[in-house]
């Protein structure tokens, strides 16, 4: 178990970028496995896919800015047996070539790999460029794996439980600079959330680049005595109901917090595990509200929208008055 | 064209009428089909099937077969009926399954249920990219299979094709055609009204591609010769991508449908399915 050691190093920030280990890994894995290919709608530098097509050029494309294009050719690869990994921003990937994502690639169920950059408000390029709703769309959608790695690191272990996981798969990471949150070697399996502190006067339930703001307003809960449980649910869909149950059980208090509109994401998916299984418990979403996003730097995005460590702090002593 | 097999043309033209009886009597069975652009793309699919693509029914899947996407995925009755005709699926099943709880045939087809089909499709705008990706996947393994994708006119509207026809330009595939099924109606009238496609010849020809026309698309002599003039499929060499744009008829076949907007879906009646039979067999005999 992670929990412990990692609930200790966290306050040492010490910060890293899901898109640097993103090509780094892609690099790695594309020399091991030939059905490989990377697929970019002309943001290589975005993306961080520069690693991969200096060494398998031959199975890396810039296909140009247009992804309804991108999304039709990776279902084609796939159709043919390779394992596209197709890059861009979020609300992109999601929402101008969603139409793509749904009938050509998850109605076939076929092995494409979106691996979507900037999600959440991390790009800092306004509300044209936010990925606010992408989890919910890919949620929606029949076949469709939804991940958002816990930390830059994850997202190395994610690509390597990827290859050989059937149907499509829609993995979110933000800009980059997000904190490290593990800092020990730990088993990583797609579905299964990861419990980084354990508690039991309630739980955080946090996904992506808040799973960090999560531990530190646990830290800031415990000073008080408030030891609160924090879970990485870093998969989205299929949801790892039993964590959430037991934590429901064993807490009797959730907050859930994520880098997304509270419509439809996380909040929405741990709420639909409680209301269907009849679990009545304290209960609170935090996210970013029904609008659209402001200017800003995340950090301050966050405070604002109160999903940081200090609205999720908040939001704990509310939720326990 | 004085290479051309006349005896093939013959074969080819007589298949061609098995097929539209065939459709006419799957139509009057199940009570609904999108006739009009399964009769004006019936010649060319023939040809292909029964003639030039590398397409073995006993294995459908076989790696080395041409890949054919079909892009309006809403002529997937006309595919289904050449099929269940090459013995790949009962036809009893065909007339009782299609767009029925239950069945597997789909008023667009879906690869995962139904042998034959490259592609699930229906939704307009989507075939060219995925054959561009097939195409990328043959460059990549030195395949020598081709990719055909069979688009309609009227999808031409969706602008996802035209990336679609830039990137492939751009990559210069050697291993792509492309056919435009040229019937000249979309769903709700003539394209020239609607969203005009012409000049589309040199819409294509200025997106990179090498366009060849056949003016009569439903002429099973000018098809034979189109697809005959094909240069082989190869992976590697770089070359324009070839369209074929074949000007065809909607409703191809039965008088009353030609050229008919209302006939790009519709049911028959008793009379009215006998009454298709009957041009289809006088056509026959007209050709002699």
């Amino acid at each position: 178990m992670v929990a412990q050691e990692t609930f200790q190093f966290f306050s040492l920030v010490e910060k890293m970028s899901a898109r640097e280990v993103y090509g780094k890994k892609m690099a790695e894995i594309g020399s091991k496995d030939e059905r490989i290919v990377v697929l970019t709608a002309d943001l290589m530098r975005s993306n961080r896919t520069g690693d991969f097509q200096k060494a398998h050029p031959e199975r890396f494309f810039n296909v140009g800015i247009a992804e309804q294009n991108m999304m039709g050719i990776a279902a084609g690869l796939a159709l043919d047996g390779k394992i596209p990994f197709v890059s861009t921003m979020a609300t992109f990937a999601t929402m101008r070539a969603c139409e793509q994502v749904r009938t050509d690639i998850c109605y076939a169920n076929l092995p494409v790999r979106i691996v979507a950059t900037h999600g959440g408000l991390t790009t800092g390029a306004g509300p044209t460029h936010y990925g606010q709703e992408d989890l919910a769309i890919m949620r929606s959608l029949p076949n469709m794996t939804v991940i958002a790695p816990g930390d830059p690191n994850q997202i190395g272990k994610v690509v390597e439980a990827s290859i050989d996981w059937e149907g499509p798969m829609y993995i979110r990471i933000g800009r980059g600079g997000e904190p490290i949150v593990y800092k020990e070697e730990y088993k990583y399996e797609i579905g299964k959330a990861i419990t980084v502190k354990d508690g039991n006067h309630l739980a955080l339930i946090a996904t992506g680049s808040i799973v960090f703001h999560a531990l530190m307003a646990a830290e800031k809960l415990a000073k008080e005595g408030i030891q609160a449980r924090v879970i990485d649910m870093h998969t989205i869909k299929p949801l790892d109901k039993e964590t959430v149950i037991k934590a429901a059980q064993e807490t009797g208090a959730i907050i859930t917090a994520e880098d997304h509109t509270v419509f439809g994401g996380l909040g929405s998916a741990v709420a639909e595990v409680l209301a269907d299984e009849g679990i009545a418990c304290k209960f609170k979403r935090l996210g970013i509200p029904d609008l659209f996003a402001g200017y800003g730097e995340p950090e301050y995005l966050y405070h604002l929208y109160g999903y940081d460590a200090e609205g999720i702090y908040a939001a704990a002593k509310n939720l326990l008055k | 064209m004085e290479n051309i097999d006349m005896e093939l043309v013959r074969r080819l033209e007589d298949k061609a009428a098995d097929i539209r009886k065939q459709l006419i009597d799957m139509t009057y069975a199940i009570g609904h089909a999108h006739l009009g652009g399964a009769l004006s793309m019936c010649d060319i699919a023939v040809a292909l099937y029964y003639h030039f693509l590398n397409f073995n029914p006993k294995a459908p899947k076989a790696p080395d077969r041409d890949r054919l996407v079909l892009s309006k995925g809403h002529s997937g009755c006309l595919f289904y009926n050449i099929f269940a005709d090459l013995g790949m699926y009962d036809k009893e099943e065909l007339y009782n399954g299609y767009n029925r709880i239950g069945g597997r045939f789909g008023q667009h087809p879906n690869r995962k249920y139904i042998e034959g089909f490259e592609a699930s499709t229906g939704s307009l705008g989507h075939g060219l990219s995925i054959a561009v990706g097939m195409a990328f996947a043959g460059r990549m393994d030195r395949a020598r299979w081709r990719v055909y994708c069979i688009t309609g006119d009227g999808e031409l509207n969706e602008g996802s094709n035209w990336e679609a026809m830039m990137l492939a330009a751009h990559h210069q595939f050697g291993n792509l055609v492309a056919i435009v099924d040229r019937n000249r109606i979309q769903g709700n009238g003539w394209t020239e009204d609607t969203v005009a496609l012409e000049p589309l010849a040199s819409k294509w020809e200025s997106f990179g591609w090498e366009v060849r026309v056949i003016e009569d698309g439903n002429d099973m002599k000018q098809v034979v010769e189109a697809l005959a003039a094909l240069p082989p499929s190869d992976p590697v060499e770089r070359r324009k991508p070839i369209c074929l744009i074949a000007n065809t008829v909607k409703g191809k076949g039965i008088a009353f449908m030609e050229n008919e907007p209302k006939w790009h879906a519709g049911g028959l009646s008793k009379e009215k399915r006998d009454e298709c039979i009957r041009l289809i067999e006088e056509a026959r005999r007209a050709r002699g």
